[in-house]
């Protein structure tokens, strides 16, 4: 039996769907992409051009969710399927676009750059934990123009995972299709084998920005996937009330769907989001809040009652050091999120609300999302009768050790952890320098970037793909491009 | 004697297969092999083989456990043949291992008799609720170099004083060495009792117990 957390009756999912067809007659949704309007108007919506405000009728969002796919795979470079949106699948990967590093010798967060994102990549790459890569921070050294494609140069160069990425433009999303159908194959090929989901974000409360809505429309037509990452802010953005905030939620997912169905039926995308309380002491937008993960794990509960893939932005926390703030609130709301089945959970590695990643993190969030990932293969059943056969030669003696069945069944039953988590004796922990959660990630992290080998299908297109990118580059100012490897 | 023949005893111990370093056992001794050559060139290499991987993470207790019974089962059969050559074994140390009386915890006494014998020690484990005069018997019997004292319990752990001066009664403590180990064993405890040596881990143990006999 899968252990699986639902917090919404039946009855409750039909009242937020049935209230969030109201949202989308009235306020409505602000479309700031005229195509988007176009798009929805020759569908039957209401469309008002002088205030950009249309109202999507239940009938038009019902098409819509006839011909979105309710399963596709991302591959990995080598072309296999390695990550599954859709059904029960829970994989984990890191959290994007965070703008600061950690230095984990002085606690300071530093701008990242490359080397930053690159050390990210390494470590992500090493940790079989983590089934998707992220283009995880902004390179601040990098001309902004590019910033977004040159994130997915990076993460191409050094990876073969499949990724989760984002534009920040409607202008580069193009190049960045360029980027992955060189690995692909043409553009053909990258839809038929998508290796890489891209975010688009609504901005709350129900608007779709031009290039928001623009991303939906272009990801659609390239039949590359997209992920919406609607952000209810409760108290501030949204209603205070978690069931109101997953009202606007999931009005913004729908709108979202209809003009990307509208844009090309058929095309892959996800119910995803990055939702959080608002904190009414700091104003901050705490994604270690338990109350944030409820809002995780109910969207994902009314995007599954559709059928559709599932994302959500959990295992991160808002403590400015990896200390035993980030350790609760990360292990919490990562089995919270696995719990729910959410089928993209992101946000390992990153502290300070989003804005900070920490290589060191990330080997300690892979120890977390192993423990999670065991408690969702629930109570095994790897004997049948469960506890007899072993008690033959046992006479009342604790000798189970010394059974083959303890031998061979222990690895299946037990997830074994890495050095990071200590289960040592005392004199065993003093022995190996007595040494702390982080110093023992930070230990591990160097290991795993001293072990990491490019994989040789990253290093393929490297001419082509580093060829494209310099160029652009150049166009943005860019005289060359900042060592990699 | 065989190079192949060894190999397969060292495998049977990496397997922790007792049935199969039995029978390897059995067949040299009806091929007239040397015991003793068979013990250090064959299954010893073996179990150094898992010791070294247990060291560095990539075995497991269980693992271990089944090499030390594999290794356990091929030397009930080679050591009588090895006596009859008026031959013996190299060993670190003689150790008797028991949990003293009044309690009846052993995994981890047992853990540490498998990694002492898996270290080169010859262990003679008395099991659990052993008497302190009948520990002291055994410790005789084998002319044992030390005696390693298990308890779970507050309240037992007493007994592994009680030993340690009946010892001292008989003039026994430079001869025999006393280790000790269990939950509530502390550092404190070990002074208190002026016992010879202490861990909180079967690695440890295995440390405390080279020292003890001069070979770390």
């Amino acid at each position: 039996m899968r252990p699986k957390l639902e917090l919404l009756t039946g009855m409750q999912i039909g009242q937020i769907f049935d209230e969030a067809f109201q949202l989308l007659l009235k306020p409505g949704v602000k479309v700031q992409y005229p195509e988007a309007r176009q798009l929805l108007a020759e569908a039957g919506a209401n469309v008002d051009e002088t205030t950009d405000v249309v109202r999507i009728p239940e009938k038009l969002v019902r098409a819509a969710l006839q011909t979105v796919p309710t399963q596709f795979f991302l591959h990995d470079r080598r072309g296999n399927p390695a990550v599954q949106y859709g059904g029960e699948a829970v994989h984990f990967d890191p959290g994007s676009s965070a703008v600061h590093i950690l230095d984990p010798d002085t606690g300071e967060h530093h701008p990242s750059e490359t080397k930053d994102l690159a050390r990210l990549v390494k470590v992500a790459e090493m940790l079989p934990q983590y089934d998707a890569q992220s283009t995880a921070v902004v390179c601040n050294e990098v001309a902004k123009e590019i910033g977004d494609l040159y994130r997915l140069y990076v993460v191409l160069m050094l990876s073969e995972k499949p990724i989760v990425t984002g534009a920040f433009s409607n202008k580069n999303l193009q190049a960045m299709f360029d980027m992955l159908a060189i690995y692909a194959g043409g553009r053909d090929a990258l839809a038929a084998k998508p290796m890489a989901v891209f975010d688009v974000c609504p901005s709350p409360p129900l608007i779709w920005s031009a290039f928001g809505a623009g991303n939906l429309i272009q990801l659609a037509r390239a039949g590359v996937p997209a992920e919406i990452i609607s952000m209810p802010l409760a108290g501030a953005g949204s209603p205070v009330t978690l069931l109101g905030s997953l009202v606007q939620h999931t009005a913004e997912c729908l709108s979202g769907i209809a003009i990307h169905q509208l844009a090309r039926p058929g095309a892959p995308i996800v119910w995803g989001g990055a939702p959080a309380i608002f904190d009414m002491k700091k104003g901050g937008t705490p994604m270690g809040a338990i109350e944030t993960a409820m809002l995780d794990a109910g969207y994902a509960q009314v995007g599954k009652s559709l059928g559709m893939p599932t994302h959500g932005y959990l295992c991160a926390t808002d403590a400015k050091l990896v200390d035993a703030q980030a350790g609760l609130e990360s292990g919490m709301t990562a089995l919270v999120g696995g719990l729910a089945g959410i089928n993209m959970i992101s946000g390992a590695g990153m502290i300070d609300f989003l804005a900070c990643h920490s290589p060191e993190k990330l080997v300690i969030d892979a120890e977390i999302i192993g423990m999670v990932k065991r408690m969702l293969e629930g109570m095994k059943v790897l004997t049948d009768p469960y506890a007899t056969g072993f008690y033959d030669n046992i006479n009342f003696k604790a000798d189970f050790l010394k059974q083959k069945l303890t031998r061979d069944l222990f690895p299946k039953e037990q997830y074994l952890p890495s050095p990071v988590i200590d289960r040592d004796s005392m004199r065993g922990w003093q022995n190996s320098g007595a040494k702390d959660t982080f110093q023992r990630a930070k230990a591990r992290a160097d290991e795993l970037v001293g072990k990491y080998q490019r994989p040789e299908s990253a290093r393929a297109h490297e001419t082509e793909l580093a060829g494209m990118v310099s160029s652009l580059a150049r166009e943005a100012g860019m005289d060359t491009l900042p060592e990699l490897i | 004697m065989s190079e192949e023949l060894k190999q397969k005893m060292a495998q049977s111990i990496l397997d922790g297969d007792s049935d199969v370093s039995a029978e390897l056992a059995r067949e040299a001794v009806a091929a007239g092999m040397d015991p003793l050559d068979a013990i250090t060139n064959g299954y010893v290499v073996g179990i150094n083989k898992v010791g070294d991987n247990f060291a560095a993470g990539e075995a497991f207790l269980p693992e271990l456990v089944m090499a030390g019974e594999a290794m356990k089962a091929a030397v009930a059969i080679l050591e009588p043949e090895l006596m009859k050559k008026g031959a013996a074994r190299k060993t670190l140390g003689k150790v008797v291992m028991a949990t003293v009386e009044g309690d009846i915890h052993e995994i981890g006494k047992s853990l540490v008799g498998t990694m002492l014998a898996a270290s080169g020690f010859t262990v003679y484990d008395m099991g659990v609720d052993n008497p302190s005069d009948k520990i002291i018997a055994k410790a005789l019997e084998v002319d044992a170099d030390l005696i390693g004292l298990s308890a779970l319990l507050t309240t037992t752990m007493i007994r592994q004083k009680e030993v340690i001066n009946k010892l001292d009664e008989k003039g026994l403590r430079k001869k025999i060495r006393v280790m000790v180990g269990g939950a509530p064993v502390t550092r404190d405890w070990v002074h208190k009792i002026e016992a010879d040596g202490y861990s909180e881990d079967a690695m440890g143990a295995v440390q405390v117990a080279k020292q003890l006999m001069g070979e770390a």
